[in-house]
């Protein structure tokens, strides 16, 4: 099992009314009504501490991701991120997983070839490389790619941004979307011949082919939690059974919100408000900032179909949930160490999920709370799961000097982790 | 009304297979749908009485052919499309009925080679661009907040037309899959701002023209006619009142009336 501690440097301090008063988090909403640079600098170096902290305390891997006008995540510069953690946790053997920066919005693309190629080196062969789609909020709103023309781009980056890494000589490249002279990447990552590479996705079956045929790792990026990230991931496992791929755990990454607490009542003492901001506030997003082409033909009709049986949005009626329903429907797992352990161990053994991805800060979660949650994961969770698949598999979709980590149960075995 | 006759039609090197949809008797005229695709409606029937009217679905746009956008990379490509669904229709100088989305790549057709149109509707075309007047992004726009753009009326036979689902629910998909995936393959051509350089090319343009506009759009507000107009030698405006962006719908004979007197002057 490889776990690693996921951030979106979220704004933590929106208005109790933000949801009635303001259109969407994403794409309009406005910055000088809702914040200052001076407490955004705040929010930047607190992630930056508790993305730190969570690589000192014992987690596998690091996570920082891209998005632009959004106020439940303002990374636009996941590389920027990505340099400052790599630096910090030299030393340690803890994975930089930038999940990451967008192709499609990146022109030329080989600029991610190069400052892939920077952290890799910089971390001394140690990152993930993320490689998104991007969302249509980023990609067309803020980025204005063509909507239609988005997934080819994509595809036609990632071609590059391979050949990049992986040529020996310098090659002129003729793209439809970029045309390059000569590249001829400067440096090239230290891992022989590229990083690993993870595909984030959001369940369809374009990116699952992608991810397949490429062998890539496949990371369902939900924020509805694993009971209903399971149809998709069940699916995902039915597709590569059927390309007769083999079922290792490693093939794939999961996002799961994790709260953790001295006991289950104190869990929803700490986090209960926590979790309503991030649902309630932080995906207040306006759909029609999803535009026409965004979704290829055969996902706009299975989603047509989806929303006629009336399974279209996850989200739906959420508004008045409480605490308990987010816990209930595992959307959060939340609560005292050894619940949050059993709900873990259900969760890994239902996905079949070798890399998961947890998210330790959670909407309007302080700073103070969220050492917390890292300290009491990384102390009386992380131990309990660590080794999972450990000695069945080979997690070829991690950075190769780290794979022989030893897990922190061997280590914390005297004495116990409780 | 009967049906119009629908042929299939192979051009660019038969990489790309679409639809036209063909009725009426006289002189040939093309219309070019907008961005919600095409629908023969009332305004098409009624013309097809003084023409023989040919409506091709945009590469893409037409039922059972979604992939046909694929192999046209950019407005250049789709203007040749143009041409080449043209020679096959065996139309050398038609007139052109552009709406919308339409407008625009009539207007290119027109500037692009002033040989292949006779005559030039231009009914509410986007193709411009005012800063002090910018075009509504009619592709993030919510359909509540679409309602009263679109329309002068909100609450007129039109809209409510528009805003009525079919009652067959697998209908309904076809519906919204064929609406959306229109201004998928439009979009391709003018995401994100529609103003790729006709302004430039309009002095080309050298068949009389008609600027037809209702006066109430909230998508390309009127002002933009006298744009247009700036621009084209041989031009005339006819400003539509009680009609939004749609006006063929909202203001039926009037808009017939007084296209069919221009295109037979």
């Amino acid at each position: 099992m490889k776990i690693s501690a996921f951030h979106l440097m979220p704004h933590r301090d929106l208005p109790d009314n933000f949801e009635e008063e303001y259109h969407s988090v994403w794409v309009d909403p406005p910055f000088w009504d809702l914040a200052t640079p001076e407490q955004v600098s705040k929010y930047y170096n607190w992630t930056l501490d508790e993305l730190v902290h969570a690589a000192k305390s014992g987690f596998d891997g690091i996570c920082v991701n891209e998005h632009h006008q959004n106020a439940y995540g303002f990374m636009p510069g996941p590389n920027v991120m990505g340099g400052a953690l790599a630096l910090a946790t030299r030393g340690l053997d803890v994975a930089c997983v930038q999940m990451g920066a967008t192709l499609p919005t990146t022109n030329p693309p080989i600029r991610i070839a190069e400052e892939y190629a920077m952290l890799d080196c910089i971390s001394e062969g140690r990152l993930v490389a993320g490689m998104p789609l991007g969302t249509a909020m980023d990609a067309n709103m803020a980025y204005g790619i063509t909507p239609i023309e988005q997934r080819e781009r994509y595809y036609e980056a990632h071609d590059l941004i391979l050949k990049a890494w992986e040529s020996r000589e310098p090659f002129a490249f003729n793209g439809k979307y970029t045309q390059l002279p000569m590249v001829n990447v400067w440096p090239r990552p230290i891992q022989n011949p590229r990083p690993p590479i993870w595909v984030p996705g959001m369940g369809s079956l374009s990116t699952w082919e992608f991810a397949a045929n490429n062998n890539h790792c496949y990371c369902f990026l939900s924020y509805f939690g694993h009971a209903q990230g399971k149809a998709v991931m069940d699916s995902y496992w039915q597709f590569l059974e059927e390309k007769e791929i083999e079922q290792n755990p490693y093939r794939v990454g999961f996002l799961q919100l994790v709260a953790v607490s001295e006991t289950d009542e104190q869990a929803e003492k700490d986090y209960a408000e926590h979790v309503k901001y991030f649902y309630n506030k932080g995906l207040h997003i306006a759909p029609e900032f999803t535009p026409p082409g965004h979704q290829d033909y055969r996902s706009l009709e299975n989603n047509l179909r989806r929303q006629l049986k009336g399974q279209a949005n996850a989200r739906e009626g959420i508004k008045n949930w409480s605490y308990k329903d987010y816990v209930d429907k595992q959307f959060v797992i939340s609560g005292g160490p050894s619940s949050v352990v059993e709900q873990l161990e259900n969760l890994i053994d239902s996905l079949h999920v070798g890399n998961l991805m947890v998210l330790m800060q959670i909407g309007s979660m302080p700073h103070e709370l969220t050492m917390k949650n890292i300290d009491l994961f990384t102390n009386d969770v992380l131990p309990h799961i660590q080794d999972r698949w450990s000695d069945k598999y080979e997690n070829n979709w991690w950075p190769e000097r780290l794979r022989t980590k030893q897990p922190s149960s061997e280590l914390t075995a005297v004495g116990g982790a409780e | 009304m009967s049906e119009p006759k629908e042929q299939t039609l192979e051009v660019w090197g038969n990489k790309v297979e679409t639809k036209v949809l063909t009725k009426g008797s006289g002189p040939p005229l093309v219309f070019l749908h907008g961005a919600m695709g095409l629908t023969w409606d009332p305004f098409l029937e009624q013309l097809s009485e003084s023409f023989t009217v040919y409506a091709p679905y945009l590469p893409g746009t037409a039922p059972g052919l979604p992939d046909a956008i694929k192999p046209i990379d950019n407005l250049w490509d789709l203007v040749l499309v143009y041409y080449e669904i043209f020679d096959k229709l065996n139309l050398e100088k038609p007139g052109v009925v552009g709406h919308s989305f339409g407008g625009m790549l009539a207007a290119e057709l027109a500037a692009t080679n002033p040989e292949r149109v006779a005559k030039l509707v231009l009914m509410n075309p986007i193709g411009l661009w005012l800063d002090e007047n910018p075009v509504k992004n009619w592709m993030t726009t919510s359909q509540l907040e679409l309602g009263p753009l679109i329309f002068s009326d909100p609450t007129g036979p039109a809209a409510q037309l528009m805003a009525t689902p079919p009652a067959d629910p697998e209908e309904g998909i076809q519906m919204a899959l064929r609406t959306t995936w229109s201004l998928a393959c439009t979009g391709k051509f003018v995401w994100p701002i529609p103003d790729k350089g006709l302004k430039k090319r309009l002095h080309r343009i050298s068949s009389p023209t008609l600027l037809l506009w209702g006066e109430d759009d909230g998508i390309v507000p009127p002002v933009y006619a006298d744009e247009f107009a700036s621009s084209i030698e041989d031009t005339a405006i006819q400003i539509i009142p009680k009609a939004g962006h749609l006006p063929q719908l909202e203001q039926l004979e009037p808009v017939v009336s007084v296209t069919n007197k221009f295109l037979t002057s």
